[in-house]
């Protein structure tokens, strides 16, 4: 610790992490997931996909000429559309990505002042918006010839699932929600490289595991608990989109508090609420207390607080 | 009767309760939901603003300045009261569509802030065109909200659909969140109309909010953002201590 602390003059070695190089990775840790969403539905999701992500980086291409300033090279347009396709149904019609692009990269980020400036992830607040908008498209997960439920739904009408399939992802959801082999391949991707770590994904999952157990009237079944944790949204949502760099608290303590709010609140969407899911809905409240969180747990600059004697 | 045209162009443009001084947000955001609720608030409280107004104005001798916001209140309520009634049997379905935010005029802001700073400081005429200006504007930001999220949200306007059957019905902008992003839409066309003018050398006193002065030195009688009265040198309100 002490050699990271040595004070110098510049020129100071520079690091080799650039924003280009972070969003490349995600993308990366995400393509297997997305891949899998394309093998699973069919050539439709890679429809949805590369509209999603034309419409996001056309937004952000449109509102540089006007500001005359470019950032679409940083490719965290790339990122937010992608993971916005990740989050439809297949069966949107074609103009829902491209209104959700369009949304998430003007309204959420650019109006208030582009990358770092965020104050909730675009690539969800677009869900939400959408989900708000159009619940009859958003909610039909209807893909070839199946026409079942999530298994989350299933779940919460009280049906068996088979929790083999959950994890393979040969069920119905989202394009980029179903396997979650494929999202664990990238998330340890992003973990390897240093991108994320487990502080978040991991007091979130351990939080919601234990919330469920307690109040889901299942008690610690593992069958239950295994579905709970593998189905909807979780993976998707604790790995690529609670540990976004701008809407996460920077403090550590901040971050477990992050994660600790995030499964609790969903377990109580999950559990309490009238849908089956309620990752996104979680994520995007747990981006608005940030700023709470970071103030509580801003740590004491050294003779700062405390006791003050002598008085 | 200039100073009445005067009044009016304030109300309307110039200090526009909604999209100016930002007042009133709570019927603004709450009611809006269809072009034709936003007409049924605005006018219900225009009429309320413009009649407390002139009572206010003419009693403004008789009322002492420590009980005057009870007084007040009382007189508001009255109309309120009145307009309820009326609208009960007038126009049950409008009624029935405002709900609650009828009895809440009595409470809205605008009419308490333009009673305050207008109306108990000015003469009955000016005052009873300070209220129709203001409720006239209010009424305007409201029908225009109205019609805006009323159009994206079910296709149609005052219920005359005008949207092609494509059109799929965007739900968000009838409730709630709608109305923020429709409020500040419409706000930064009003401030990008404003800067824009700025940039090209026009005059734009004429749709500039309030001023650019100090409150401390300003002439302007009617100007809501003014607390202290320079020709007697005496504090009219005292925003410190009003909150506590």
């Amino acid at each position: 610790m002490s050699g990271l602390l040595k004070v110098s003059s510049n020129p100071h070695i520079r690091s080799k992490v650039t924003t280009n190089g972070i969003m490349m990775a995600v993308v990366l840790a995400l393509l297997p997931a997305a891949g899998f969403g394309i093998y699973h539905f069919g050539p439709r999701a890679l429809m949805i996909i590369l509209l999603s992500i034309a419409s996001t980086v056309g937004t952000e291409f449109l509102f540089g000429l006007y500001k005359k300033k470019m950032t679409i090279t940083d490719l965290s347009a790339v990122v937010t559309g992608l993971l916005l396709a990740m989050n439809l149904p297949v069966s949107v019609p074609w103009w829902m990505p491209v209104m959700g692009g369009v949304f998430a990269i003007l309204v959420v980020k650019m109006l208030f002042g582009g990358l770092g400036q965020n104050f909730m992830n675009p690539a969800l607040a677009a869900r939400c918006f959408l989900l708000i908008s159009f619940p009859a498209q958003m909610t039909d997960f209807s893909y070839d010839t199946f026409t079942g439920a999530t298994p989350l739904a299933a779940l919460k009408a009280g049906e068996s699932v088979n929790v083999m399939d959950m994890i393979i992802g040969k069920t119905a959801g989202t394009i980029g929600e179903t396997s979650v082999i494929a999202l664990l391949i990238g998330a340890c991707i992003l973990i390897l490289l240093g991108i994320i770590d487990l502080r978040i994904p991991g007091s979130y999952i351990v939080t919601f595991v234990l919330f469920v157990g307690l109040f889901g009237g299942h008690g610690f079944d593992p069958a239950y608990l295994s579905a709970q944790v593998a189905g909807g949204g979780l993976m998707l949502g604790a790995f690529f989109m609670a540990t976004d760099y701008v809407t996460r608290p920077i403090t550590i303590k901040g971050q477990y508090l992050f994660g600790i709010f995030l499964g609790i609140m969903t377990g109580i969407f999950r559990i309490f609420g009238p849908a089956a899911e309620g990752v996104s809905y979680a994520i995007i409240l747990g981006n608005l207390i940030v700023p709470l969180i970071e103030k509580i747990t801003w740590p004491k600059a050294f003779g700062k607080g405390g006791k003050r004697y002598g008085k | 009767m200039n100073k009445a045209g005067e009044r009016l162009y304030n109300g309307l443009i110039k200090e526009n309760p909604t999209f100016v001084l930002m007042l009133g947000m709570c019927p603004t955001l709450a009611v809006t939901t269809s072009a034709m609720n936003g007409l049924g608030m605005g006018a219900t409280t225009a009429v309320v603003l413009a009649m407390s107004n002139l009572i206010i104005s003419l009693l403004r001798k008789l009322i002492p300045g420590k009980v005057r916001i009870p007084a007040f209140i009382v007189i508001i309520a009255s109309f309120v009261t009145v307009l309820q009634l009326l609208l009960e049997a007038l126009l049950p379905e409008l009624n029935k569509a405002l709900g609650v935010y009828i009895p809440l005029i009595v409470v809205n802001c605008i009419i308490l802030g333009r009673a305050e700073s207008y109306a108990y400081l000015s003469p009955p005429i000016p005052s009873l065109f300070d209220g129709i200006g203001m409720g006239l504007g209010f009424t305007f930001a409201l029908t225009c909200i109205g019609a805006v999220r009323e159009l994206l949200g079910t296709g149609a306007v005052f219920g005359y659909s005008i949207m092609p059957h494509s059109f799929t019905p965007i739900g968000i902008f009838v409730l709630a969140p709608g109305a923020f992003f429709v409020l500040a839409a419409l706000t930064a066309f009003q401030n990008f109309l404003k800067i824009t003018g700025a940039k090209a050398g026009k005059d734009v006193s004429k749709i500039q909010s309030g001023c650019s002065e100090d409150c401390m030195n300003c002439g302007e009688k009617g100007c809501s953002r003014r607390f202290y009265d320079n020709e007697t040198n005496m504090e009219i309100i005292d925003l410190e201590k009003e909150e506590n």
